[in-house]
């Protein structure tokens, strides 16, 4: 089947293109060069004029596993207001900011994403991280596995076992729970929370491991390294959310001395302790050493207005935060010698000075920031807000007077104290295209995604060039998936399913000899049982894997 | 004669998922050979007859079964869907069928859970799992359960182990159990040491909690007893929940059986949460068989909601009273029941006047006549699939470890879907 969407004008920043008008082909899911004159065209969809760029990739959302669905079940009055009807062509389901898993996917699609990745998956839930995804249609998946807190790591760590067994340890947990990469979440310091400590600075350590946060991220970095895993170590720092944590972020982007890191929902970790309040931005300090440092990446974790559930793996700092827990229930929990989680449901209020300065800082790293190569569009789902407002981030972004006018409705002091106002950048829609589908895709190392080049998977959304952003990105005229058509004028008509990305880098298997007994002796579940295979990710057509290559 | 042996292979019968079983398959005979609680022994090793699927009482084939199932659903305007003793796979495609029938669905076993569910909804709380029970916890409070009827190997594998991380001295653990007839000889130590017992009614467990709270807090009580129990030893008592480095306290939803349960969950959960102010504390709760953890969490990510759900509309709708299956059928408010039990025998469908499709295995006993009867496979013995355990975290794969003559529940629903109208 030869599909021909004629005339648009296109984005393609990994070849360059930057709104050209071109026609695209689509060939059996994959996008081909222009066929030759007398080939039969089977479909063609006029787009002169409109928008188009690849599908768009979420680098961080937390879509699937446990935590999310305890937010899920705490949440019922998340649900009750946004009910979601069965059609023919799709499932019923709910939710705001704890979506149903087929919501979730019907909603990203509609948007024009094609693939999310679920960014904290603790390896022995890791089954049910992908029992959820599987669940989530249309769009591709992937995920992180968390490390750096499991007690097998630390011990490792501790009785300085060399690097390369902690590397095979790191490459064997990638195979067993069907990941595409590695986080760390307050490295050591959910650890250091189940023997009491409540605060673990970059340099402090863990009291009964005695191995600081620091050493954590060296040792995962290299080892994500030495793996060839094409994303960096994606790092949730230390110290999220606490005022003065700016400081924390800077030595952490100079611990690493030059080794890639990604440093996820980045505008948690960017506040200081000026002024009467004893909290401020620290955006411009932040976006200075990103750009003076070619090998950190950040997404935002945009904050927005409104009703949301946090939903972490950092109980240290999830415990400490449950004052703040709005409605007043939370659910803290320490999971099986590896990690933990924590779920606070929370209102960002516009008019609270610390809610709307988190906004402003947000949007000043998105401003400051000047390689959008290196930057990505997040707002840490739903922790910051749920994904579903990006459209609207977005048209922050691309248009000032908007910004500036949503600016003027914040509270006073906030907007007085953040350098936003002066901030004149507009995103253009190259540099949008950059950071939600070229940029993400090069830094997952996925391949044939992201880009709309011969080869590629036809992963397309199409837009209409509407000078209100937020309406052109809530509701893209067609969005492709794999060449076929599953979205309509921000409709799904149909329903298809999408893989699951993963990675089998080499490590040496013996590692297996040490991590059995360690299983037998101290973990509740076999070695055998702890893996998650691929066919039961395949599941009787119910997803597939995608293997993509290591570096 | 032919003689296969299967390692490590996950128990479904219990909620704890012990996933070390050695079972021994000769000719389709199943041993259980090591590792087997009594559980599992009468899970797996019943010789299980050869069951044809009824419909009215006579034998049909599975064709025949399905198509008068199919039958039953397109003339109800409103099914229940419960039971649930399934897998994942087979959760899957009955929230499936509840969604395109407009069903009720809800587990066999919810009032416990709904008991725990009702707390998260309005209060949350403090978990933690088998593993860091098992490797930190010091001391133990077993509220209204002796953790060992519905949970055989509870204390084997978490408490009275030999090896742990951090909490080496494991044979030092406290033991405290609060309730009424409570089984406490597990509680013993294997050096002989004993537990403190407080025995009081289950419905007055609530108030020695909230008392020990009150108490951690600093305030002073001026009654001589609280439930039985002298004010000085729920002192001493709440001293101590402080000074444990890793407390947790055990409770079984299923096991307080009592009107408004939730709210001695509830005092459990203020309990621990208000200890984690100074130190480590956590609950864990022991419920959710016969897929009953599964059927939440999958409920969970395709409804929204934790079971309960009605469809009725189109989309879910949730209601922990109007919604559950005792409810929905003494209010009349469906006019079909699809029960689906696919571990144990002795799981019992309430009986209805209305159309009754029963999904079960095979050696199951009825004591009424239902209008389909489909004899299922056992999830991890008959096929595989996935379960969740008691923690609502871990989740394991099941193993195959007989050739199977029975199909799976979730094939017999897709084959149900597949002959239902679509939208």
């Amino acid at each position: 089947m030869l599909i021909k969407l004629a005339g648009g004008i296109v984005y393609d920043p990994v070849h360059g293109i930057k709104g050209e008008k071109r026609d695209i082909y689509i060939l059996d899911g994959k996008i081909t060069r222009q066929p030759a004159a007398d080939a039969k065209i089977h479909r063609t969809y006029n787009v002169h004029g409109k928008i188009v760029m690849a599908g768009a990739i979420d680098i961080h959302t937390h879509i699937g596993g446990g935590k999310v669905n305890i937010a899920r079940m705490m949440l019922p009055e998340d649900h009750r207001d946004t009910p979601v009807r069965k059609t023919p062509a799709t499932r019923a389901g709910c939710g705001h900011a704890a979506p149903t898993t087929m919501t979730t996917g019907y909603r990203y699609a509609e948007m024009g994403y094609t693939a999310c990745f679920e960014p904290a998956m603790l390896p022995v839930n890791a089954r049910q991280a992908h029992m959820e995804m599987a669940d989530i249609p249309i769009v591709d998946k992937g995920a992180y596995a968390l490390l750096g807190n499991d007690d097998f790591f630390l011990r490792m760590l501790t009785s300085g076992r060399e690097q390369g067994v902690i590397s095979d340890y790191v490459g064997w947990i990638i195979n067993a729970t069907q990941a595409i990469g590695i986080k760390v979440v307050n490295p050591g310091g959910i650890n250091a929370f189940k023997f009491n400590q409540r605060r673990l600075d970059l340099d402090e350590v863990n009291r009964f491991y005695n191995v600081t946060p620091r050493q954590i991220l060296i040792t995962l970095a290299r080892a994500v390294r030495e793996l060839g895993i094409p994303h960096p170590l994606h790092v949730h720092g230390c110290n999220l959310g606490v005022p003065g944590n700016v400081d924390t972020t800077l030595d952490t982007i100079r611990a690493v001395e030059g080794m890639p890191l990604h440093l996820t929902h980045i505008q948690f970790h960017s506040y200081g302790t000026e002024g009467d309040r004893g909290f401020s931005s620290g955006a411009a300090r932040i976006a200075e050493a990103v750009n003076a440092n070619p090998n950190i990446s950040i997404d935002v974790g945009q904050v927005m207005f409104g009703q949301t559930v946090t939903a972490s793996g950092d109980t240290m700092l999830q415990y400490a935060g449950h004052w703040y827990a709005h409605p007043n229930k939370w659910v803290i929990m320490d999971i099986e010698c590896e990690a933990g989680c924590g779920i606070v449901p929370f209102r960002y209020r516009d008019k609270n000075y610390v809610n709307a300065l988190q906004w402003a800082i947000g949007l000043e790293l998105f401003l400051l920031v000047n390689d959008p190569w290196r930057i990505f569009l997040t707002t840490d789902h739903p922790n910051g807000a749920p994904f579903t407002s990006y459209p609207h981030l977005i048209r922050l972004l691309m248009d000032r007077s908007f910004r500036n006018d949503m600016l003027a409705t914040i509270n006073s002091q906030a907007a007085a104290a953040s350098i936003l106002g002066s901030l004149d950048r507009e995103y253009t829609l190259y540099e949008i295209a950059i950071m939600t589908r070229a940029a993400p895709a090069r830094s997952l190392g996925l391949k044939n995604r992201g880009h709309l080049g011969a080869g590629a998977c036809a992963d397309i959304t199409v837009y209409n060039d509407h000078r209100n952003r937020q309406k052109m990105f809530a509701e893209p005229i067609y969005v492709f998936k794999d060449g076929e058509l599953v979205a309509q004028n921000g409709k799904i008509v149909k329903e298809v399913i999408g893989g699951t990305h993963t990675l089998r880098p080499e490590y040496d298997k013996t590692i297996e000899l040490s991590l059995k007994k360690y299983f037998d002796r101290y973990l509740t579940v076999k070695l055998g049982n702890f893996k998650v295979q691929g066919d039961e990710i395949a599941d009787a057509g119910r997803g597939r894997i995608i293997v993509q290559p290591c570096q | 004669m032919s003689l296969k042996t299967f390692h490590d292979v996950p128990c479904p019968f219990c909620s704890l998922l012990c996933d070390d079983l050695v079972i021994g398959n000769r000719n389709g005979v199943l041993t259980v050979k090591k590792n087997g609680c009594h559980k599992a022994i009468r899970g797996f090793e019943p010789s299980r007859p050869d069951a044809s699927p009824l419909i009215k009482g006579k034998k049909a084939t599975l064709a025949e079964a399905i198509g008068g199932m199919v039958a039953i659903l397109r003339k109800a305007s409103q099914p229940l869907i419960t039971g649930l003793g399934t897998d994942v796979n087979g959760l899957r495609s009955a929230i499936q069928l509840a969604e395109r029938t407009g069903a009720i669905i809800d587990h066999m076993h919810s009032a416990g859970m709904m008991r725990n569910l009702r707390v998260l909804q309005d209060h949350g709380w403090i978990m933690t799992t088998l593993a860091e029970i098992k490797n930190r916890a010091d001391l133990i409070i077993f509220a209204g359960t002796d953790g060992t009827g519905n949970f055989p190997r509870f204390f084997e594998r978490a408490i009275w182990h030999k090896d742990a991380l951090f909490n080496k001295k494991t044979g030092q653990r406290e033991i405290i159990y609060i309730g009424e007839k409570l089984d406490t000889r597990a509680g013993k130590s294997p050096s002989g040491r004993l537990p403190v017992v407080l025995e009081c009614r289950q419905e007055q467990i609530g108030e020695i909690i909230s008392t020990l709270h009150a108490l951690a807090v600093g305030n002073i009580i001026r009654t001589a007893s609280v439930a039985g129990i002298r004010i000085s030893e729920l002192e001493r008592l709440a001293e101590k929940l402080k000074q444990a480095a890793y407390g947790v306290l055990v409770w079984a939803p299923g096991e307080l059986d009592f009107p408004h349960a939730e709210l001695t969950v509830r005092a459990f959960c203020e309990l621990i949460k208000y200890l984690n102010r100074v130190t480590r504390f956590a609950g864990f709760s022991l419920g959710g068989n016969d897929g009953g953890a599964s059927a939440a969490n999958v409920c969970a990510w395709q409804s929204g909601y934790p079971l309960r759900v009605s469809y009725g509309k189109g989309y879910p709708e949730y209601d922990p009273y109007k919604y559950s299956a005792r409810n929905a059928l003494r209010r009349k408010e469906v006019d079909a029941m699809v029960w689906i039990s696919s571990f144990i025998a002795d799981t019992k469908p309430p009986k209805a006047r209305i159309p009754t499709i029963v999904l079960s295995t095979p050696t199951t006993a009825l004591d009424f006549r239902p209008d389909v009867f489909i004899p299922t496979g056992t999830p991890g013995l008959d096929h595989r699939g996935q379960l969740f355990r008691t923690d609502g975290v871990v989740s394991l794969p099941l193993k195959q470890v007989v050739e199977s003559r029975y199909p799976s529940v979730a094939d017999i629903l897709n084959q149900v879907l597949a002959s239902l109208p679509a939208g």
